[in-house]
């Protein structure tokens, strides 16, 4: 297996208490998927998401294991965790337009970056132009400065960046949020590009828009408030999805050509729970529609049938 | 570049046009005859030294000339250096006075700008990094640059001149000894430098210092850094882009630091008798010396643009984004 | 700015971590949680405590003042004494020295709040209108802005307080207001264009109110906080420049200034003489007050600024 992670808790630490912002989460993506991870606004998807990486000040490990190509991942230790980035991990962030030093011409400043991991410039230098090509880009875009690029080029700098030295995993942070639709296509299929050609194992892609997931992933994991509601194969969980918060989020999507002069497009009704003092049992119990009384105790994620687990009493019990 | 450049020049082209006619113009501002007016204020006792004075002023304001000429004839004396004559030092005329005192006041003002500059900000950058040093320089900044410098100057006076004699109280060198360029002139000199320069130098570091920490936290936080971080980027290749990046604002911040400076470094001037431009310019306003006090304030005016002009010239040159936005580039 | 070139809010404010992803809070009112981390900023709490005492040592201590400020009494020289109420003593020529401080620290306020608020109005005018038109008038106000910050501000002062023979207290804030307002102008240009930028204001304008109207009912409360923050350090600023100026001599006629005592002690060799008592309260009087404003200020930002707060 390329990621196992086994009851996975990142805390984040304010004033008032811990947000539970991951709390206890089970799964694991093999060689080569692309698994999608979605979920609405506050869910925990992109908190999950980064705490493999960087955990950020505010976030605390409290409990888990992480484990990459076998080897354990250290994500609580700072520094520990350095020898793994970019190497073996490595991110593309949700504001990739922003994440390139405007002071320092990008070829330069990627030589600096690589030669602080030891790796000399020259040595990777064609394959950086050849990629960089391979997005639509030229390789003189080494010798501009980032003010001198369009938010799109910027955005794929970062992802040729991001995949150079070939990590076994990538986490796709809401990369396609910023960006215009037929853009966002061609990003994702940047991003299946990238897996053929070897540049990444495998990835997981952070997004609240399910039908980026369709046209990408493998596989989906849907969370909600903090907790995983169902797991399965992109065919399986927009065709036929067995949680009832996927199937809300499902049907909630407006179809293409289909017109809503009657219907009103249907939200989720409610809000999600707080996540400083969460309800005890199923979170997703107040908006459930199929509610019970045993919905009181905390459904354990099941599988249902290979490659597809579901945290519900009524649907996987 | 160049369309910035223009653009800044236009703008201190302008400034200087406002500021010499509001120095020409307050004169004119004070009810009846200004001439009169001045004269009756200064009470010179020699009648041919009044008669003097009065020519000269008469001559200067071109009171029975139309106004615009007048407002012309005075950038024509402009232009050809000549800011009048002093009446408390008379017949130096003010151009000579200036030029005399010039020296003192550069020799405060330049390495005490340039050194809290920089130890201001290599101080502050430490303390963005040290939790420890965090919690003492801070304070001790704020308080620092809360300051007033002519009270920080009186301090220093007291404590290190009167008090424990280590420093002379006052003047740029001993009447006693000899000018010229020998060594034992120069320590002098130098030895009379420390306590001003001092008193300059630490209020200018307070401010730098915390400048420097607000803008090194701002930069650590920002997306690159965090980017960098990401992939694994050791601390110091961080803090270096953060540091560079922070020192880009206080550049420009040089500039705008620049008349509070100039006010500290003439009030220090007062307080150590030290005989530069504040100097004079306090026996100016004592006595009642106009054209000292118009003909500095031009002075003062044409240096601060020149030095706005010179940091400009430089942030060009260092933050590629000025560069560039200049010249057009894509957003 | 006493050379913190840099020292705007926008610095002394410092880290903002935009990156913090949606942490769902439970609600408590907002003006409830303003002051729920007020009261525990360390900063905000003592510089509020210094600057009242100093407030109210200005309002209440002239009562305690036996004899007129500028009276010259007969005790020369005297140190802090019980005897005759003389309790900072007196100056080289037998005048009162707390007389003078509780008067001179008196007019501090009055010029901080007259020239910190002149300088803040005129500030909030023109960088607010900027901000919020743009286009031709943003140019033209930022010429305007860019003309009066470059001008040495401190050395037009000279040349005008000098002519003015009699000058009041009046006076000399309106002008130290009207010469300080564009580095304010500039913060407040800076930080309507990121309030302008958002939602509420959209919706505002395509709701059909009228410009004035939503520059005082959408965006007038959200720069609130930020504007008193910026008043805070033009007060702070305008007591520095009066100071400056008073020493240089250019104070106001017929009263007497902290920035004055200063000077006069210095021209009666009171340093030579050490008669610590007439220098030193008075500057220690304006490190006081304009230090703890700025640490005021920076623990201010930390409350209005929820991502600041530090644990």
């Amino acid at each position: 297996m390329s990621l196992a992670v086994d009851d996975l808790k990142v805390y984040y630490r304010t004033i008032r208490g811990d947000v539970r912002a991951v709390d206890g989460v089970t799964f694991g993506v093999e060689d080569g998927e692309i698994m999608g991870l979605a979920g609405e606004s506050g869910c925990g998807k992109s908190s999950l998401g980064n705490s493999l990486v960087y955990l950020t000040g505010r976030m605390k490990y409290v409990g888990g294991d992480v484990r990459l190509d076998g080897a354990q991942l250290p994500i609580w230790d700072f520094e520990a965790m350095n020898r793994h980035r970019f190497t073996q991990i490595s991110v593309v962030p949700q504001y990739a337009m922003s994440a390139l030093n405007p002071t320092r011409r990008i070829g330069r400043m990627i030589a600096e970056l690589l030669a602080s991991r030891g790796v000399r410039f020259s040595e990777v230098e064609d394959e950086l132009v050849r990629r960089l090509e391979l997005v639509g880009l030229d390789g003189d875009v080494l010798r501009l400065y980032p003010i001198e690029l369009s938010g799109g080029m910027k955005q794929r700098t970062v992802m040729v960046l991001s995949t150079l030295l070939n990590p076994s995993l990538l986490i796709a942070d809401e990369i396609t949020s910023a960006l215009d639709v037929s853009t966002q296509k061609a990003v994702a299929r940047m991003l299946v590009n990238f897996r053929e050609h070897g540049f990444v194992k495998s990835m997981v892609v952070i997004t609240h828009d399910i039908s980026i997931l369709y046209q990408v992933a493998d596989s989906i994991l849907v969370m909600y408030a903090g907790q995983l509601a169902e797991k399965g194969s992109a065919e399986t969980i927009i065709h036929a999805p067995s949680h009832p918060y996927t199937r809300l989020l499902i049907s909630s999507l407006p179809e293409v050509g289909v017109r809503y002069d009657e219907k009103k497009l249907a939200g989720i009704p409610g809000t999600p729970p707080p996540l400083l003092r969460p309800p005890e049992g199923c979170r997703f119990r107040d908006r459930c529609p199929l509610a019970t009384a045993r919905c009181a105790e905390r459904p354990p994620f099941r599988q249902v049938e290979p490659g597809h687990s579901v945290a519900c009493w009524e649907v996987a019990a | 570049m160049r369309r910035y450049l223009l653009r800044k020049l236009g703008i201190y082209a302008l400034t200087f046009v406002a500021a010499v006619t509001v120095d020409w113009s307050i004169p004119h501002l004070m009810p009846g005859n200004p001439v009169l007016t001045l004269m009756g204020r200064i009470q010179i006792q020699d009648p041919k030294v009044a008669q003097h004075v009065y020519d000269n002023y008469m001559r200067s304001f071109n009171l029975d000339l139309p106004l615009w000429k007048q407002y012309w004839y005075f950038w024509v004396s402009l232009f050809h250096g000549d800011l009048g004559t002093s009446i408390l030092q008379f017949p130096t005329p003010v151009s000579s006075i200036i030029v005399h005192a010039i020296p003192y006041t550069l020799g405060l003002l330049v390495p005490s700008i340039l050194l809290s500059w920089y130890v201001g900000n290599k101080v502050g950058a430490l303390a963005a990094r040290r939790k420890v040093l965090d919690n003492t320089a801070l304070p001790v900044g704020y308080v620092l640059t809360a300051t007033p410098y002519m009270w920080l100057a009186i301090l220093l006076v007291w404590i290190f001149a009167v008090t424990l004699g280590l420093f002379p109280v006052g003047l740029a060198y001993s009447p006693t000894a000899g000018r010229g360029w020998s060594t034992a002139f120069l320590l002098d000199v130098a030895h009379h430098w420390v306590l001003p320069f001092l008193s300059l130098f630490l209020v200018g570091c307070g401010g730098w210092a915390i400048g420097m920490r607000n803008m090194i936290i701002y930069e650590l936080e920002s997306d690159y850094a965090h980017y960098l971080e990401s992939l694994g980027a050791p601390r110091r290749l961080v803090r270096k882009y953060a540091f560079r990046n922070a020192m880009l604002p206080q550049i420009s911040g040089l500039a705008l630091s620049l008349g509070a400076v100039i006010a500290g470094a003439l009030v220090t001037e007062i307080v150590f008798s030290y005989p530069g431009l504040g100097y004079q310019i306090y026996r100016a306003i004592t006595n009642e010396d106009y054209f000292v006090i118009q003909g500095i304030f031009l002075f003062i005016i044409v240096g601060v643009l020149v030095a706005n002009f010179i940091v400009d010239i430089v942030y060009v040159v260092v933050d590629p984004r000025t560069r560039i936005g200049m010249q057009g580039g894509q957003a | 700015m006493s050379a913190t070139g840099t020292a705007s809010p926008r610095s002394i404010a410092g880290a903002v971590d935009e990156h913090l992803p949606e942490l769902p809070q439970p609600a408590m009112s907002g003006i409830r949680e303003t002051l729920y981390f007020a009261l525990r900023n360390r900063k905000l709490l003592v510089g509020i405590a210094i600057s009242t005492a100093m407030l109210l040592f200005a309002l209440v201590g002239p009562v305690f003042a036996r004899h007129p400020a500028l009276e010259y009494g007969g005790h020369l020289s005297v140190g802090p004494t019980t005897k005759d109420g003389y309790w900072f003593g007196t100056t080289l020529l037998g005048q009162d020295v707390y007389a003078q401080f509780v008067t001179g620290l008196r007019l501090a306020f009055v010029v901080g709040v007259l020239g910190g608020g002149i300088a803040a109005l005129a500030g909030m005018l023109v960088g607010f209108t900027a901000g919020y038109r743009g286009g031709i008038v943003d140019e033209v106000l930022n010429m305007l802005t860019n003309v009066v910050l470059v001008i040495p501000t401190f050395a037009l002062l000279l040349v005008i307080a000098a002519y003015l023979k009699v000058r009041g207290i009046m006076t000399e804030s309106i002008f130290i207001g009207l010469t300080s307002w564009p580095w304010a102008a500039r913060a407040l240009r800076a930080q309507t264009f990121s309030l302008t930028s958002r939602d509420f204001v959209s919706l505002a304008r395509l709701s059909g109110s009228r410009s004035w109207r939503i520059m005082f009912n959408e965006i007038a409360p959200n720069m609130s906080s930020y504007l008193f923050m910026m008043f805070i350090l033009l007060f702070g600023n305008a007591i520095l420049i009066a100071a400056t100026l008073d020493f240089i001599g250019l104070g106001p006629s017929n009263t007497i200034s902290l920035g004055m005592m200063m000077q006069l002690s210095v021209q009666n060799a009171a340093l030579q003489l050490h008669l610590w008592w007439w220098f030193l309260p008075p500057g220690l009087a304006i490190m006081a007050i304009v230090g703890s404003l700025y640490v005021m200020n920076v623990g201010l930002d930390e409350v209005f600024n929820p991502r600041l707060r530090s644990m």
